[in-house]
């Protein structure tokens, strides 16, 4: 990194959607306005001068279908005056527009254009039912493929994944590794208010996800429902800064995390995965990031991935190297990436616990993960070993198609 | 006869009735027609029919096959209705079956979204109905749903109408709750192409389905009539046919016996406090999704005074009429739905769905319940431990022990409303035990469906909690 750059004053609102108590469906609900607002607003709250903001960058997938809205830098504004007459965007990427919202404003602060950025990532998806939400996140495909793809398109692709992994490593075996994931997921979500699954009372996860067994006839044949994030509402934001830029908001390094190293790949949209069992672009970027970082993957203390679904945390888990081909389920039915695991993973439930506001999710991890390094995580903090001071967040858009890894680690001051 | 038909030349129509004994599933459901398609009950056997045969249009082999689905009713504001509702319940439906839905559109390069297809197939379902007041459409059908009101001459007169006009020997599937099926198809001069097919209401929703067929009855009509509503993933329950059949044969003499007690309570106290508490103990006491008065308005009251007219002339042992129900329905009270779904008026005031007074015949007035709840609830006393209201039983997974607890609890009680209670659940398992008995029903069992998945009734009427 040419510059220092530091994260801090993360912010969630609610993940909102099915699960949450004061979820009604039936009634009018806040818009995409609000969510970018009550965002903003609580980013802008912890810091002491929050005119130092130089500029605004919003992730978001499909506010253009999901809440006929376009042109979102136009709304920075709506969060303060102040941002109003200054530099304010927004990116794409699918369900990665949040990290690459996170890694525009660092490229930004690292060109020496700005010293603050404020990144956002928003996505408000209940206003159409799930089926045809179907429709617009399919967009993150290749249309031209649309076709012949599943009327629930993500669940259908991620279950061609797990039917490649049930015939090469064995049906039990890997739903054993993802009713786990589901388990964990839930677990941690509990401990987060702002959590969609923090009311979820079940008890015996693992019992009541093996109960549901997948069925083709009605959704995907490989996945259920346990196996998927749900359709939420909700946007996260943290501000991006120098070490100039945390001088003129008036805040502490020890609030701040670092950003030690970052990488986003991109494959080919119009070509099928070359392997189901491996998230390859995944593997690449965290490899890259972890290079950049100039660490290796046992000096990190949490990890935020990209679980759309629990195949896809179990196949992350392989490509990160933490378990090898074939192993990532059981390492995962060990409890290795449960929160007092080896590798605490998700610990604020990721997207099948936390919630999957699409464009919201890369802020959203790295909001969790400067909440775990700056001991501002609340009932969800892990124990963290001062031997082991990073953290790492992938975040994917599409099928494994384009990925932000960022590394993180606890300010040294 | 056939000077009046309408339609084709007779070597047309003998082909057609070369066809009659080779016809499929399929090529029986090709031409169909819905009489009182406008109604409550027609409207939801039209969807259902009309779906039945979007699907079957859809199938590979039935491609460039022609399928109609006459909707004929009297009413054309009616008929505009009906169509508004099988767009929204049509939408529902194919938003449930995208799977399905997206592999049998697999050949149409133009629709690719979910939307798009949930849209072609709401066009495609609508394209088989044909919405007409005339009744002539009907002289072509192979099949046809009766669902106009409950009378049995207008009934046989329709039928017979059809059936002299209509080359193809039709098949008639009558939704009637109460008419004995016989007395139609002789009236009519059906001889065996007629049964007994009775939704419940309402036909998208409820799953069970009375089948009564006669001694006549062909035995492949019955076979399809089997096949039909298991294509419509309803329950099945046969019936003989004797009027009222296992439905309204327990509902009328429950109900009767609910007004009975009312009568017989308001001797000693007002008569808005005995159906309060009578509609009470039907409810809550009896784990009931509904109290006896609250289901009467919601039938009907006048449903209910009519059906048991119609049952009456055919029961030798006992007298089904209620001279309260006359009077009722002599000041107007009568019940029923409005066709938004909301409950009308009855014996019981409705707010918001819920009841907020008592109709008192003296006064002919609605009584507040909460100017008397105090001493309706002073007679009833406090509520017996372990109770468990309708919504909640109905989940219980061991309901076996949940009840055999709740009323035996009650059975040791000494309250008047206890014994009440339990006097009301013994009524109801002599009336199951009589539909056998009389070979209404074939088995307990059968009474047993019918209500837990007609009436929603947690348990079987017919079970040893009370004795």
């Amino acid at each position: 990194m040419r510059r220092k750059i530091y994260l801090v004053a993360g912010a969630n609102t609610i993940s909102m959607g099915t699960g949450r108590k004061e979820f009604n469906p039936k009634k009018e609900r806040p818009g995409l306005e609000n969510y970018i607002h009550e965002a903003g607003q609580a980013v802008l709250k912890q810091v002491p001068n929050p005119s130092a903001i130089d500029e605004t960058v919003i992730g978001n997938f499909m506010a253009a279908v999901f809440n006929k809205q376009g042109h979102l830098g136009g709304f920075a504004a709506t969060i303060d005056p102040d941002l109003e007459f200054k530099p304010s965007l927004s990116v794409e990427g699918a369900c990665a527009s949040g990290g690459l919202a996170i890694i525009s404003g660092i490229r930004s602060v690292m060109a020496e254009t700005a010293d603050v950025v404020l990144a956002l990532g928003v996505e408000v998806q209940n206003t159409v039912k799930a089926i045809y939400g179907a429709d617009f996140l399919a967009y993150a495909g290749w249309f031209q493929n649309r076709k012949k793809s599943h009327a629930y398109f993500f669940p259908g692709q991620f279950s061609d994944r797990a039917g490649a992994y049930y015939e090469k490593y064995g049906f039990d075996n890997a739903r054993k590794g993802m009713g786990r994931w589901f388990r964990n997921a839930i677990e941690n979500a509990r401990l987060d208010p702002t959590a969609q699954e923090h009311h979820n009372t079940a008890t015996d996860l693992e019992g009541l996800y093996h109960k549901m067994t997948p069925n083709g006839k009605n959704f995907v044949d490989h996945l259920n429902f346990f196996d998927c994030s749900k359709v939420s509402d909700g946007a996260s934001g943290i501000l991006i800064a120098s070490e100039e830029g945390l001088k003129k908001l008036g805040v502490p390094c020890k609030d701040a995390v670092e950003i030690v190293g970052f990488a986003q790949l991109t494959r080919n949209i119009t070509s099928d995965p070359p392997n189901p069992l491996d998230l390859t672009t995944i593997r690449k970027t965290a490899a890259k990031a972890l290079e950049n970082a100039g660490i290796s993957i046992e000096q990190l203390g949490t990890i935020e991935t990209h679980d759309c679904f629990s195949i896809a945390g179990i196949l992350a888990v392989e490509a990160l190297g933490l378990a090898a081909p074939g192993e990532g389920a059981a390492y995962v039915a060990a409890g290795k990436t449960a929160r007092d695991g080896a590798m605490p993973m998700n610990t604020t439930g990721g997207l099948i616990g936390w919630g999957h506001p699409t464009g919201a999710t890369g802020v959203h991890q790295a909001v969790t993960i400067w909440q775990q390094l700056t001991g501002n995580a609340g009932a969800a903090q892990i124990k963290l070993s001062p031997a082991k001071p990073y953290g790492l967040s992938i975040n994917m858009g599409g099928d494994d198609v384009t990925v932000v890894a960022i590394v993180y680690k606890m300010c040294d001051e | 006869m056939k000077k009046d038909l309408p339609f084709g030349e007779i070597s047309e129509i003998n082909n057609q009735k070369q066809n009659i004994k080779s016809m499929n599933y399929d090529e029986r459901l090709q031409h169909v027609s819905v009489l009182g398609a406008a109604g409550k009950m027609g409207s939801g056997i039209l969807l259902l029919t009309a779906v039945e045969m979007a699907d079957l249009s859809l199938k590979p082999e039935n491609k460039g096959k022609t399928f109609v689905l006459n909707a004929i009713d009297l009413s054309d504001e009616g008929l505009f209705g009906l169509i508004d509702y099988l767009r929204i319940q049509v939408l529902k439906i194919a938003e449930k079956k995208i799977v399905w839905l997206r592999q049998m559109y697999a050949d149409n390069a133009a629709l690719i979204e979910n939307s798009d297809i949930i849209g072609q197939y709401i066009i495609d379902t609508l394209r088989i109905v044909r919405p007409t007041t005339a009744m002539e459409v009907a002289y072509r059908s192979q099949l046809i749903f009766e669902a106009v009101s409950e009378n049995k001459d207008l009934k046989v007169k329709i039928l017979s109408q059809i059936d002299q006009n209509n080359p193809n020997k039709p098949w008639f599937f009558t939704n009637t709750s109460s008419v004995p099926i016989h007395i139609i198809e002789n009236e009519a001069k059906l001889d065996g192409r007629v049964l007994g097919f009775h939704f419940y209401n309402p036909p998208a929703v409820q799953r069970l389905v009375e089948l009564i067929v006669t001694e006549k009855t062909l035995a492949e009509t019955s076979q399809f009539a089997v096949d039909y509503a298991k294509a419509l993933k309803k329950v099945v329950v046969k019936s003989n046919d004797f009027a009222g059949f296992i439905g309204n044969g327990h509902f009328m003499r429950d109900a009767l016996y609910g007004i009975n007690k009312a009568l017989e309570l308001s001797a000693g106290r007002p008569f808005a406090e005995a159906v309060y508490i009578v509609n009470k103990i039907t409810q809550d006491y009896l784990v009931r999704p509904m109290g006896i008065f609250q289901l009467i308005d919601y039938v009907g009251a006048d449903v209910v005074q009519f059906i048991m007219k119609v049952m009456n002339p055919f029961l030798h042992d006992e007298n089904l009429h209620s001279p309260l129900l006359d009077r009722m329905l002599e000041m107007g009270v009568k019940g029923g739905q409005h066709s938004s779904g909301a409950q009308k008026d009855g014996f019981l005031k409705y707010e918001k769905g819920a009841p907020v007074a008592v109709f008192d015949p003296e006064t002919k007035s609605y009584i507040a319940i909460d100017s008397f709840k105090p001493n309706a609830e002073e007679w009833l006393g406090t509520m017996p431990a372990g109770f468990q209201p309708w919504r909640v039983a109905i989940k219980v997974a061991d309901k076996e022990s949940h009840f055999s607890a709740w009323f035996s609890g009650l059975k040791s009680l000494n309250s008047p409303a206890a014994k009440m209670a339990v006097e009301y659940g013994l009524n109801s398992d002599a009336i199951g035990r009589k539909l056998v008995a009389d070979g209404v029903a074939f088995n307990e069992n059968d009474v047993n469906t019918v209500m837990l998945t007609g009436f929603f009734h947690a348990y079987g009427p017919v079970n040893s909690f009370f004795a």
